[in-house]
């Protein structure tokens, strides 16, 4: 049998029933992930990135009309497990998360110390005395000073939070860490700290990373895979060396060509246009209304075309 | 605190009494500070959230402040709006003192000065249709005829490209996208005719994809209405689009000005090199090299630090001199000026 790498995600789709329809926040994504690897997942505000975070540590709505698919996370598949056996098993034990926003993610009336020890606590047995000497430690690691531990949320500036709700992310030394914007609300130095920060972490420990961010500059700072995600679906995953330099898809193309750079003198465009609405997609390939390379196929849904160890789905290639 | 020369040729020649010289807004050694009280009465303290900045903008003429949040950015835009009073120091607008105004030519001074927000839907009523948020500056100013609002409301919104026009007039701010809801709030500060546009990291918001176009009609409504623009940001690669010179502040002081192109291929203060480095380009090498930042936070601005602000995090402090006396600005480089003791 083939070795299955940490983390393969097959098909998985994430509908939510609204009064306006079916929206198809996830519709049928693959990817896989493998250990000690950094996989960014870019795209525009409301593409379904966050849904498929959320969709992968079932961390579902209440109004969820399809959630279907298979994710195998070292070998075992973990969407039949029911959630009893999810919680016990996978979340936070194999999968953590750092939300978007870490700020509203802490819980205002708890000190961040007995936070970061609860998982431990919790998933492992350890005494709290136990949980909060390894809870110091942690803090050691991700550059917060241990006497916080004795603090509120509201005690921290935003770096700070950011770096407590990553020692709660690594806890209990998951395979797999969720990071949904971690950056996205903090100063440009503070910004560089935590990827140096993550950068380490990377090096000296096996986690792998799932990055969800729509700012592709700073993602280039840990991606070693890129996914692009348009309208529910992942239009490219290509190395990051391919994807910075050349990207295939149209859209990716689009995407890299609207960032501002501070060096090099390249003026930057914008993508005309919206991204269609996830009730009613449009039919073949959902990029072709904004797409400057259109032709008489983009009618029909693109196959995904694979070049080499980058995968492109987009009519162009096929 | 010396008063800074503008570096602009056609305004260079500017003389010591303001009364007399030809920009727009004149800021000399403001200073905004919050005073911090135990129990509601006794003085315990000073924020000193804009502490002796001094600048000139001429008109049409495009500047950024960069900096990080606490540096004072947001003080110093509300002071030159009008929403706080300086501590000392003094604001000139087109030849007039901002502190002798009395209410009503507060009024008339909001009129020429419009402002961007950065979180566009925060800063809509959603109660209000796009037609009655952009009438209402117009209602407060006493544009009495209906038709000349519309007229009006019309006229902007196909200046921020919002057409067809009668298709968002009666939309609510939670219909549009960020980038349009951006637009609106943009079309109401350009509504009066303003001189001067204060824009809030009016991007910081956005979609990569929204952002381009949004700077790119900021950047049109200023060369076609010849308008100054003081664009607030923390974001230097954005600043390179936009503006024709830098401020950085740090801890409520500008450590560093110049002409764009100068300070971002040739920085000179440390926090300013640290700005540029911890700004990325997308480059798949990134991800194999450590950055080298200063490590810590802004400093508090009640007990700021002495001497120089930067030097507890700044990597080429000179003990017994950084630590102990405030660095005088020096002009190293032509437009380009620099609060560093490492150029004295």
């Amino acid at each position: 049998m083939e070795e299955r790498p940490l983390l393969d995600v097959q098909k998985l789709r994430l509908y939510f029933k609204t009064t306006k329809g079916t929206v198809q926040a996830v519709d049928d994504v693959d990817f896989q992930l493998e250990t000690n690897q950094a996989i960014v997942i870019v795209g525009e505000s409301g593409c379904g990135k966050s849904s498929m975070a959320k969709a992968i540590l079932r961390l579902l709505p209440r109004n969820v009309a399809e959630y279907s698919g298979k994710v195998y996370l070292g070998g075992n598949e973990i969407m039949g497990l029911n959630e009893e056996q999810f919680r016990k098993q996978v979340r936070w034990v194999k999968m953590s998360m750092v939300p978007q926003a870490a700020m509203n993610a802490l819980n205002p009336v708890l000190r961040v110390g007995d936070q970061v020890a609860e998982p431990l606590m919790v998933h492992f047995g350890i005494e709290k005395n136990d949980a909060l000497a390894q809870t110091k430690t942690l803090f050691q690691r991700v550059g917060v000073p241990v006497d916080f531990i004795n603090r509120y949320a509201f005690e921290l500036s935003g770096g700070m939070r950011q770096r407590v709700a990553l020692a709660m992310s690594l806890s209990t030394s998951p395979d797999v860490i969720i990071l949904d914007e971690p950056t996205s609300a903090l100063d440009v130095l503070t910004q560089s700290n935590i990827f140096n920060l993550l950068k380490g972490i990377k090096k000296g420990t096996n986690a792998s990373f799932i990055l969800i961010t729509h700012d592709i500059a700073t993602s280039s700072e840990l991606a070693d895979r890129v996914a692009v995600m348009y309208a529910g679906q992942i239009v490219e995953l290509s190395d990051a060396e391919v994807f910075f330099k050349e990207p295939h898809h149209p859209y990716s193309a689009k995407l890299m060509a609207s960032v501002p750079r501070l060096r090099g003198n390249e003026e930057p465009d914008f993508i005309v246009g919206r991204p269609p609405s996830l009730i009613n997609p449009p039919e073949g390939c959902r990029f072709a209304e904004r797409c400057p390379k259109r032709f008489a196929r983009c009618t029909a849904e693109p196959p995904v075309t694979r070049l080499g160890n980058n995968l492109v789905k987009c009519w162009l290639y096929s | 605190m010396t008063i800074y020369e503008n570096t602009n040729v056609t305004t260079a020649t500017i003389k010591p009494d303001p009364k007399t010289q030809t920009s727009l807004l004149s800021v000399q050694d403001l200073r905004v500070w919050f005073e911090l009280r135990k129990f509601g009465f006794a003085h315990i303290g000073d924020v000193h959230a804009v502490d002796g900045v001094s600048f000139d903008l001429g008109f049409g003429e495009s500047i950024a402040i960069v900096g990080e949040s606490g540096c004072g950015k947001s003080s110093l835009m509300k002071t030159i709006l009008a929403l706080y009073k300086p501590t000392r120091g003094r604001i000139w607008f087109n030849k007039t003192d901002l502190s002798t105004l009395k209410r009503n030519e507060v009024k008339e001074y909001r009129s020429k000065v419009g402002f961007v927000q950065q979180d566009p839907y925060g800063a809509l009523p959603p109660f209000l249709s796009v037609k009655g948020i952009l009438e209402e500056p117009l209602i407060v100013h006493g544009v009495k005829s209906k038709e000349e609002r519309l007229q009006r409301v019309t006229k902007v919104l196909e200046e921020v490209k919002m057409t067809p026009v009668n298709e968002f007039l009666s939309k609510f701010p939670h219909m549009l996208s960020g980038g349009q809801q951006q637009r609106v709030v943009i079309a109401r500060a350009m509504i009066m005719n303003p001189k001067l546009l204060v824009a809030d990291e009016p991007v910081s918001m956005l979609d990569a994809s929204v952002r381009v176009e949004v700077l790119k009609l900021l950047r049109n409504l200023q060369e076609q209405h010849n308008l100054a623009v003081i664009y607030v940001t923390h974001d230097l690669s954005t600043v390179r689009y936009f503006s024709e010179r830098i401020f950085v502040m740090y801890a409520g002081q500008v450590v560093e000005k110049g002409k764009v192109d100068r300070l971002v291929n040739n920085p000179l203060h440390p926090y300013t090199f640290a700005l540029l480095e911890a700004t990325s380009d997308p480059d798949a090498g990134n991800a194999k090299v450590m950055k080298v930042i200063p490590t810590g936070e802004p400093p508090s601005l009640v007990r700021p630090p002495s001497g120089c602000r930067f030097h507890p995090r700044c990597p080429k402090m000179i003990a017994g001199k950084c630590d102990v006396d405030v660095p005088p600005e020096s002009n190293p480089a032509e437009g380009q000026y620099v609060s560093c003791w490492l150029y004295e």
